[in-house]
This record gives structure tokens, C-alpha cells and sequence, in this order.
């Protein structure tokens, strides 16, 4: 396939610096527009900023920067991949290095959306390819031949008929003299080598010998540690606060207050833990103190009454339901969600005269820079951000209080500073996925036949927590979708696959529930949806009806549904974030309770780029949305959260897990993102599953809680461990 | 503040800080040794665990002070080139996402092995259930201890 790169595109690769050595090839993803190979002077190697994307050392070294911040999607590995695919380089001498945040020289470097893959695949085979292109012409060159009749492999130019070759890093510096393509020729998907293939984490050496940074772990000479007391409640703000016997504490330097933050400022962390024990602050109240208690009635109340903003209205919904032969009314809710990664938020932050540095880990490095320039008024140029490895995010990280208040700390100790939350701060620090209850009317016909669709969703700073274009819209011909927001000090965000992680396990149990009300196999009654939104679309239809056709048609042979002896089946299919996955859940009774024994996952994320990364994301995404359906749970008590750390919070562990399989589809379709679109289909595979293990419909999370597992519910936490092993 | 000679991975290494702190923040804090990670500090999540004389142990509620003579291996100490049978079947299995909990987890295993070299998946299980990873990574773990059981 041939790939023109369009007038805006044509510079998107550019040649930045010559090196004494090698050849470094900068990627401006924001084409902006530079004439062909522009030489700014040798200097020597090593010794070029950040800005480039993809080096050759004279050695043959190949240096892939990886500007997206690594969370544990593996970026690190596919991006590089993908370059590397398209330049014919030899992966076992790739170097993987995180770039820095430069907004010149890269763009979207954020962590979320499932997006960086799909947004960036033509870019990285583009950027590949035009330096293998170089490579080549460079070597036809020398050896006077046309580049026709040469080849590229393993990182070596070859000419077939004469038995030459040359390596990558001899021809570097003649490759950059040659003048940057305008367009150049990716490969046809048939002869990938490394795409599609299973390609270990290139930090697994580093992880395994504790060498691997985090931000935590980012130490600087002279570093003051900080923790900050944040108030206990959402809704107090603080009225005074007695530091008096925390400064006088071994190692603390400061307590200094701003804000609702006080701030103890120490030479150790221990030191500041202990310190902050000390800190006497008295609060007082600045907005309502909530409860989960009320928020129940909350929900009751703006489900019945509450002021609606209409999502989505295709046909007469009132009409259809006038005429139905039988309603289905259903509700679901879910509590709120602290993010809860391992590696707790933290940040380091270097205020000084001429600028800032800031070093930790981020999945929106550049807004978390522009919330510092403009709090602390200084320009963005004057302000450098290395991005740590993350240890976790699941989207806390996509917000950057925690970076903002460790520059404002710095700003005011005039010191550099690493603020560490503690995992209580983390947990009950805010920012979680917001509580929502829906409520589910369907309208069937005589026949069975779904003719009239309604979905209300109630949430506490949820924006909109409907999907209202997402399945079944399209396939009803009635159909209405509203949504209620409830104001609250209790602080939301994205938390992994937003909304969707809570909607998808509602609509598709409730779907399950209509397919058993019409008496319906779950799966042939979805199937007859989808025919419908393909055949006689009742609206827009913004999925891709024939890829989750053939998700659910392969979920269903891979699970073997309906196939299966002495087991309970529940099926479960979903959109998100551009991607479809389906799964089948398999249940068995022990003991008069139902025991989840296997998921099987079939998901259509368009081309794999690395089998095993792939296989974790699904893996990972199942044992996260079926971990939190389970046990996931934060309740409030007067604005204060009730569970603060693990040995509250459960979060799943070892014994807790099914097998899970995972497929495939393989369309060829260009990527489409994976790192959230395994969880949202979960929790509703389980749920029906159990339904068809025990008659009983879960409709709450956590399901712990639900009457089904009550002989199995057990202490939650781990007792003792001071020693184990 | 007192002084405590500490042996840390064959080393003998002075630390001077208060009697209460925990051995997780003296490795991180003054000995640089950062591989050793807090996840909870209150010994739920087993991302802080070293070997105490050979046992899996959290290092985030042990007192310095209770360290006294003991041998200390952390994530860095536990083999010369990063090739205990452990850490290579992690490697081979591909196990780690985000990585940050898979110190504790390999050092949770390691411990494992060398009492029990032969365990089934239920004991595999139970001995690293004290260990979470919030990237869903539980099956690759399984799979790599018992990859490592037949490595040693």
C-alpha cells in the first residue's frame, strides 16, 4: 500500500541534527511546514535534545523515543514496534527510551482514551518507513545500483544480486543527506514481521531488578519530602490550624498552609509521616456533607422527578409503550470508585527563579504544565517535565492536582520538593468514578419484539452518564435516553473506561432481561438487534453493527455457548472506545453459591500490534472489571469516605481469579485501542451467568454484597501479614 | 536517632535515623535502594516485600529496630545479574504491566520456592494472595512461579 503524505504531512519527518556518528531523524507530529532535510551543524552524539524521535548511531544503534506516558498499556513496546516494523530494524538491537514532554516535537503525549495507538499507527509507520526509504537510497548510492534492486532486513541494506550489505549505522550519515520522501510505501500487513507477533515488555529487565523508576522513586540531592493534610471530609474547609508541636519534630523543616492544604515539609519521609500526626487543624463546613445513605433517596427521587436533559430520542417512545403487550422496568446503581494504583500519587517540583522542573508520573504531562504555568504564572518554556513510569492510573492520573499543589509547595519553601501521598490520601483524596443509578424501561410487543427503548441515568458529577449513541440505539425504533446530574463536593473523574465501566455490566444485564422476558437465547436475540440496526436503522448508528456481529458470532463459538454441561452461561457484548468485545461467563454452584470458573474474551481492537501485550490488556481489563464488580465499593459518611486503605478496600487478589481466555478478531482493520474495552463487558457476562446459575438478578455492585453470595461472604482482608511466604 | 548496622544484600551498611522507622522508608529514603516499593504501609498490598533471613516479610511495618542482625535481601540483592530462576521466568512469561507491585511479587515467589520448590497452583495461590496487582496480572504470576518451580 502506498500512503501519500498530503502537503500538512509532508514534513512530518525531518531531518534535525547530523551527528559526528549518526543519523538522528526528528518527528514533527505537528507538520508544521519545513522544506525537506534541513542540517543543523554536526555535534556530537549523545549530545542532541529531545526532540527526536529515532536515531542510528554509527554502532547501529537504534534509539526509538516512546513519547507517551507508560502506565502499564505497554507503550513503551508497541509504539517502538511499530517503527520498527516499517524501518526493518532489528528489534533485539532496538534501545527504547521515554522522551520528555515536548509539545514541539510530539503531540497527544496522554495516557487515556484508549487512544494512542490508533492515533499515532500511520504516523509511526510513516516515520519507520521514510528512514528505511532513506536508508535504502542511501546504499544504492554508494553501491550505484537503483534502490529497486534493494532490500532492507535486520537493520542491513542489502543487494541481493551482488551478495552486499551494509548495517544501518554505516549508512547513517549518508542517509541523512538524502532528501526526505514525500511520500513513501508501507508495507502490505502480510509481510509484518513484528506486528502481530507476541513481543516481550522492553522494561521487563529493569522492572525485575528493581531498576525500573517510578515517580516515587525519583530522588534529587537537597530534596525536601512533603506530605499534605487534605481535609477529611468533601464539604470542610479549614478554620485553623496548630503546627506549633509538628515543627518542633526531628527532621521537619515547614508546615505551611494554603489553600485547604497543610503541607509538612521534612528531610524524610518517615519524618513527615510522623510529624504530620502532630498537625492540629480544626475544620469547618463549606458545602453539604454527604452520605451514601442519602444519595440512595438522591437517586430514588431525581429518577422520579428529577429535571432530564434528553440524550437521545429516536420515534414516539410514549406511543410505543401505550401499545405494548408487556413493559420491563429495571434499575441498577454502582458506588463511587477510588482509582486505587499501587503507586500512590506523588510529584516533584523545582520552583526557581529562571523556571521549573517537575519529574513524576503523569498521563496528561501537558496540561499538567500549562495548570502550573498559569497558577504560578510562569511561561510554559520555562517549565520541563520528565515523565516517570507510572505505577498505575486507570485515569487518576489524567488530572494533575497533584502536580500543581507540589509546585505551588515548592513556590512558597522555595526548595525542591517530592510530595508523597500516603494510600489513605490516595484513597480518599477524590476524583473517583462517579455513583449513578439507571433506570431501564423496555416495550415489547406481542411477538416479543423490542419496540419501545427507555434509559435514565442519575449521577453524582457524572456529566452525562448515558452513552447515548452506543447499542441498543439504532436498534429500537422508540427509543429515549436522558440523563440527570446531581452537584456534589465529592469529587469525579475518569476512571478506566469511563461511564462504560458501569453502563455496559446495567444495559447489557437489562438486556438479558428482556431476551428472557420475550423468551429469547440471549445471544440470538442480540444478533436479531443488530440485524435490525443494519437492515432498518431506526437512527444514526455510530458502531460498527458487522464488527459486533462478528465479535458476538465468535464469543459464542469460543465459549462454546449453549454447548456447555453442568455449567451457567452469561453473555455480554460491547462498544468502546472505538473497539468490540464480547465474552462468555461460565458459573458453576459450590456450596449453594455461584463461582465465576471462566471468562472467555473475543475482542475486535482491529490489528493486534503485540499478541502478548494484547493478551495482558484483555486479561487485565477482564480481572479489573470483574474485580471491581465484585468487591468495589466506596461509601461516604458526612462528606468522609469510609474505606481508606486496603484492609477496607478489596480490592481483587490471586485466589479470587477465573480462567480467562482471550481471541482475536482478525480483520485487518488499522488498530482501534484495547486498553479499556476488555472491562466494560464483564461485570454484565458475570451477572447473567449468575442469573441463569441462581434466578436471581444482581442489580447493584458490588455483587459481594448482593443476597446470592451470602454464605460465601467472607473477611475481606489480609490479617497478619508481617510475615508471609 | 540511633545508629544501626544493617546487612543489606552482603553488605553491612550504616544508617542513622529514628528507632521506629520502618525498613522500607530507611532502604528508599537513605540507602537509595528504591526497587523496594510503598504501595499501602500497612502490610495489606505486599508491595514492599524483602526476604528477612530468607522469609518474605513487609518491610513497611517493620521497625529498623527490630532488623538487629538479620540477613536482608531486597529486589537489587537478589541475584548478581537479575538471573534468579524468579526473575527469569518472569521475563519469559511476560508478566509485568505496570510493574510496580512485581518487586514484591517476585520476592513473595522467590520465598516461596525456596521453602516449598515443588508447589501446586493452590499453594502458589495462597502464598501470593497477600500480594496485589491492580493491573489484573494475577495469571502471568501463576504461570511464572510455576515456570520458576521447574527452573530450580
Amino acid at each position: 500500500m502506498s500512503t501519500p503524505i498530503n502537503k500538512s504531512r509532508r514534513s512530518f519527518l525531518k531531518l534535525s541534527t547530523l551527528t559526528t556518528t549518526g543519523l538522528i531523524l526528528g518527528f514533527d507530529w505537528f507538520a508544521k511546514e519545513v522544506s525537506a532535510a534541513t542540517i543543523t551543524g554536526p555535534v556530537a552524539a549523545g549530545n542532541v535534545s529531545f526532540n527526536s524521535y529515532l536515531s542510528i548511531s554509527s554502532e547501529g544503534v537504534i534509539t526509538l523515543f516512546s513519547p507517551n506516558p507508560e502506565l502499564g498499556q505497554n507503550i513503551m513496546t508497541s509504539f517502538p514496534m511499530i517503527v520498527a516494523e516499517e524501518l526493518d530494524a532489528d528489534w533485539k538491537k532496538v534501545k527504547v527510551v521515554q522522551a520528555k514532554l515536548n509539545t514541539s516535537d510530539f503531540d497527544r503525549q496522554v495516557t487515556g482514551g484508549s487512544g494512542a495507538v490508533p492515533h499515532s499507527w500511520k504516523l509511526l509507520r510513516n516515520a519507520g518507513a521514510t528512514a528505511r526509504f532513506m536508508l535504502i537510497e542511501a546504499a544504492a548510492k554508494r553501491w550505484n545500483v537503483p534502490p529497486a534492486e534493494c532490500s532492507a532486513e535486520n537493520s542491513y541494506v542489502l543487494h541481493t544480486t551482488s551478495g552486499r550489505k551494509l548495517s544501518y549505522g554505516e549508512l547513517a550519515s549518508e542517509a541523512a543527506l538524502i532528501p526526505v520522501p514525500k511520500e513513501v510505501k508501507l508495507k502490505d500487513r502480510k509481510d509484518f514481521k513484528l506486528i502481530g507477533t507476541a513481543v516481550k515488555n522492553v522494561a521487563n529487565q529493569q522492572i525485575h531488578t528493581g531498576k525500573a523508576l517510578f515517580g516515587l522513586d525519583f530522588y534529587r540531592e537537597g530534596m525536601m519530602h512533603a506530605m499534605i493534610q487534605r481535609p477529611k471530609a468533601f464539604g470542610l474547609k479549614i478554620k485553623s490550624v496548630d503546627a506549633t508541636a509538628a515543627k518542633a519534630m526531628p527532621g521537619i523543616t515547614d508546615v505551611v498552609t494554603f489553600g485547604n492544604n497543610v503541607a509538612i515539609v521534612g528531610k524524610s519521609t518517615w519524618e513527615v509521616m510522623k510529624a504530620r500526626k502532630a498537625v492540629k487543624i480544626e475544620y469547618e463546613k463549606d458545602g453539604n456533607l454527604e452520605s451514601s445513605i442519602d444519595h440512595d433517596k438522591l437517586f430514588a427521587g431525581l429518577l422520579k422527578e428529577g429535571k432530564a436533559k434528553t440524550e437521545r430520542k429516536d420515534g414516539d417512545v410514549d406511543a410505543a409503550f401505550s401499545k405494548a403487550a408487556k413493559i420491563i422496568t429495571s434499575e441498577y446503581q454502582c458506588p463511587f470508585l477510588p482509582h486505587s494504583p499501587m503507586e500512590p500519587m506523588n510529584f516533584f517540583a523545582h520552583v526557581r527563579a529562571d523556571g521549573i522542573e517537575l519529574v513524576g508520573p503523569t498521563q496528561t504531562p501537558a496540561s499538567a504544565r500549562a495548570a502550573t504555568s498559569k497558577l504560578l504564572n510562569v511561561p510554559e518554556d520555562k517549565i520541563t517535565l520528565d515523565i516517570t513510569r507510572l505505577g498505575g492510573g486507570f485515569g487518576r492520573r489524567l488530572k494533575f492536582d497533584y502536580v500543581t499543589e507540589a509546585a505551588e509547595l515548592s513556590s512558597i519553601i522555595k526548595a525542591p520538593v517530592k510530595v508523597t501521598w500516603s494510600k489513605e490520601d490516595d484513597m480518599t483524596g477524590g476524583s473517583y468514578r462517579p455513583a449513578v443509578r439507571y433506570r431501564f424501561e423496555a416495550a415489547l410487543d406481542a411477538t416479543g419484539k423490542m419496540i419501545g427503548y427507555k434509559l435514565k441515568g442519575v449521577g453524582i458529577n457524572s456529566g452525562n452518564p448515558t452513552r447515548q449513541d452506543n447499542f441498543p440505539a439504532g436498534a429500537v425504533d422508540n427509543l429515549l435516553i436522558e440523563s440527570v446530574e446531581h452537584a456534589s463536593p465529592i469529587t469525579t473523574g475518569p476512571w478506566r473506561a469511563p461511564i462504560t465501566n458501569f453502563l455496559a455490566f446495567a444495559e447489557q444485564s437489562f438486556l438479558d432481561e428482556v431476551a428472557t422476558a420475550a423468551k429469547k437465547d440471549p445471544v440470538q436475540f442480540r444478533l436479531d438487534m443488530f440485524q435490525k440496526a443494519k437492515t432498518a436503522p431506526s437512527g444514526p448508528v455510530k458502531y460498527d453493527v458487522n464488527r459486533m456481529i462478528a465479535v458476538t458470532k465468535l464469543a459464542a463459538e469460543k465459549g462454546r455457548w449453549g454447548k456447555t454441561k453442568g455449567v451457567f452461561q452469561g453473555f455480554s457484548v460491547y462498544f468502546s472506545h472505538r473497539s468490540y468485545v464480547a465474552q462468555v461467563c461460565n458459573v458453576v454452584m459450590e456450596k449453594g453459591v455461584p463461582v465465576v470458573k471462566r471468562i472467555t474474551a473475543c475482542s475486535d481492537c482491529g490489528q493486534v500490534i503485540n499478541v502478548s501485550g494484547a493478551r495482558q490488556q484483555v486479561m487485565g481489563g477482564v480481572v479489573d472489571g470483574f474485580g471491581h464488580a465484585m468487591f468495589g465499593k466506596l461509601s461516604f459518611t458526612n462528606g468522609e469516605p469510609e474505606q481508606k486503605n486496603y484492609n477496607s478496600y478489596r480490592l481483587i487478589r490471586m485466589k479470587e481469579i477465573p480462567e480467562i481466555e482471550t481471541h482475536f478478531v482478525d480483520n485487518g482493520i488499522d488498530p482501534t485501542g484495547l486498553g479499556e474495552p476488555a472491562l466494560p463487558p464483564t461485570g454484565g457476562a458475570v451477572a447473567n451467568a449468575i442469573f441463569q446459575a441462581t434466578g436471581k438478578r444482581i442489580k447493584n455492585q458490588p455483587f459481594i454484597d448482593d443476597p446470592v453470595f451470602a454464605p460465601k461472604k467472607a473477611k475481606s482482608t489480609m490479617q497478619n501479614q508481617g510475615k508471609v511466604g | 536517632m540511633a545508629s544501626y548496622q544493617l546487612k543489606i544484600n552482603g553488605n553491612t551498611l550504616t544508617v542513622d535515623v529514628a528507632a521506629d522507622t520502618p525498613l522500607l522508608w530507611v532502604l528508599r529514603d537513605h540507602l537509595g535502594l528504591v526497587g523496594t516499593k510503598y504501595g499501602c504501609g500497612i502490610a495489606q498490598c505486599g508491595a514492599c516485600t524483602v526476604h528477612v533471613n530468607g522469609t518474605a516479610t513487609r518491610a513497611c511495618v517493620l521497625p529498623v529496630s527490630a532488623v538487629k542482625t538479620s540477613e536482608i535481601t531486597t529486589i537489587e540483592g537478589l541475584s548478581e545479574h537479575g538471573d534468579h530462576p524468579v526473575q527469569q521466568a518472569w521475563d519469559e512469561v511476560d508478566v509485568a504491566q505496570c510493574g510496580y507491585c512485581q518487586a514484591g511479587q517476585i520476592m513473595t515467589a522467590a520465598s516461596l520456592l525456596k521453602k516449598n520448590p515443588n508447589p501446586t497452583e493452590e499453594e502458589i495461590a495462597n502464598s501470593m494472595h497477600g500480594n496485589i496487582c491492580r493491573c489484573g496480572a494475577y495469571h502471568r504470576i501463576r504461570e511464572a512461579v510455576l515456570l520458576a518451580s521447574k527452573k530450580i
